[in-house]
């Protein structure tokens, strides 16, 4: 422990906040981006640029009547969504996003949480966070819910296993599981998407799924399952879920970021944030260009895909990568 | 079959359509002409002399398939004459909340009294509003509609129509 918990306290503060309001302003760039690609102005009625669009959401939600059906197991319908938004919010905090700076004779570390199995740390986070959408969507007690939540529980599992296969390339180059420690040292080497070009692909391809974004948006089918596992949710609660799977999107950019496009190093070190927030709006606009340009997969295409193009490619990757490394050495 | 290049070819398409101007029209700033047949809010209209057109038969009403029109005839006297014939409507009422804009009232309308005009706006917030009665139908518009000139669409306006 190298900073008091007084400053490790008022940076997560910080970085909750900072976070939030990313989200609700993703949501904006995500509307407006789909809308120029696809001849349409988006919002521009709510502030200048429809700036304000977010924040009447935000309004609109928290007064809406958050009622639920009669028939629907109360406490895990009322929990699942916290669970689903508290653990992407959490995944945020290992993610290193500066060199660090001494403010006053103090150090202030550029991460909120430097865990040595940061990495790990992010996949179980996320893993707890599919609870929410099973859960939420079994105890709306709906037809569509329960296939919605069928479907996510499904892809989520499958496209979990290649994404955890296709940092491995990355883990083995940089030898540690610190996001911190794999940053310094494509500071000190490259950036890992030159080598680990293939893993950065299958990555990139399973996170998409993972975060259950078109074309992998399966889960939310909106023309055969009207809204997935949270067809029966309204109001902040349906915010809550939606609130998820936008953190999920940024969290899932900022680990493309941290690993393989050298987190925050770039030409001027001490803007560390900046360079990292740069790199990281690249990537989420990345994500709303795919959601405009692909079509849904079926959903036998969506298995097939994972299990038997993704998954191979993802595990020859880390053992050729694993290969070269002991021949290296 | 996977084709990378037809895909990466959709991406450029995206991408381009970017920087192109959005085709929406801003509605409330921007308003497009409506077409010359347009079947708007009703009308009421008035002879030269300002006797009003409509001798209260109820056929619009009876032609209604919303059943949206109400009307109440009285007899015309001598002191009180309202409309050149017999009888005058002392109640005309169009629920508008209830009006399908089919136009068949100015279809069945034997004297060319009630016509469907070119406002479309109508939006109230209570239900009572929209029943407009026969001052306010007889009233000119207060916003008027652009209408585009029947000159760019090869349709014959009805007689009833260009004669109201």
């Amino acid at each position: 422990m190298t900073e008091p918990w007084w400053i490790s306290l008022a940076k997560s503060v910080v970085l909750i906040n900072v976070l939030l309001l990313a989200m609700a302003y993703t949501t904006w760039l995500e509307r407006k981006l789909l809308a120029r690609m696809q001849n349409r102005y988006g919002p521009n009625r709510a502030g200048p640029f429809g700036l304000m669009q977010p924040i009447a959401d935000l309004v609109k939600m928290v007064r809406k009547e958050s009622f639920f059906p009669v028939a629907s197991s109360h406490a895990p319908y009322i929990a699942a969504p916290a669970l689903s938004a508290a653990t992407a919010l959490a995944a945020f905090a290992v993610i290193p996003y500066g060199s660090g700076w001494t403010v006053a004779d103090r150090h202030i570390d550029g991460v909120i949480a430097d865990v040595p199995i940061g990495l790990i740390l992010i996949f179980a986070l996320g893993g707890i966070g599919i609870y929410g959408f099973i859960v939420g969507g079994w105890a709306s007690e709906s037809k569509y819910s329960l296939l919605g939540s069928m479907r996510t529980c499904a892809q989520l599992v499958s496209y979990e296993v290649s994404l955890a296969l296709a940092v491995l390339g990355v883990v083995i180059m940089s030898q540690s599981l610190n996001l911190s420690e794999i940053v310094a040292k494509q500071g000190d080497t490259m950036w890992f998407v030159i080598p680990q070009f293939i893993g950065f692909l299958t990555f990139f391809i399973a996170g998409v799924a993972e975060t259950s974004r078109p074309p992998f948006d399966l889960p939310e089918a909106d023309t055969e399952l009207v809204a997935g596992y949270h067809t029966e949710y309204s109001g902040m609660r349906w915010g809550l879920f939606q609130m998820a799977e936008y953190v999920n999107v940024i969290v899932l950019s900022a680990l493309l970021v941290t690993l393989f496009f050298g987190g925050w190093h770039g030409p001027w070190e001490p803007l560390g944030p900046l360079w990292f927030f740069i790199k990281l709006v690249i990537f989420v606009s990345a994500f709303i260009w795919i959601r405009a340009s692909l079509p849904r997969l079926r959903y036998d295409q969506l298995m097939r895909f994972g299990w038997k193009v993704l998954l191979p490619i993802a595990t020859l990757n880390a053992l050729v990568t694993a290969l070269l490394a002991v021949w290296i050495d | 079959m996977p084709q990378p290049a037809d895909t990466l070819k959709g991406f450029a398409l995206t991408f381009r359509q970017m920087f192109k101007k959005p085709i929406t029209q801003q509605y409330p700033e921007y308003k497009r002409a409506v077409y010359p047949r347009f079947r708007g809010r009703h009308r009421l209209h008035r002879h030269e002399n300002g006797l009003e057109k409509c001798i209260g038969c109820s056929l619009c009403a009876a032609a209604c398939p919303a059943d949206c029109i109400r009307v109440v005839p009285a007899e015309n006297t001598a002191t009180n004459r309202v409309s050149p014939g017999e009888r005058y409507a002392r109640i005309y009422e169009i629920n508008l909340s209830r009006c399908i804009f089919c136009g068949y009232c100015e279809l069945a309308c034997p004297f060319d009294a009630i016509t469907l005009g070119n406002e479309f706006e109508l939006s109230e917030y209570s239900r009572d509003d929209l029943i407009y009665t026969k001052d306010m139908l007889l009233e000119p518009p207060v916003k008027r509609v652009p209408v585009a000139s029947s000159e760019l669409y090869d349709t014959p306006i009805p007689y009833y129509r260009s004669h109201s």
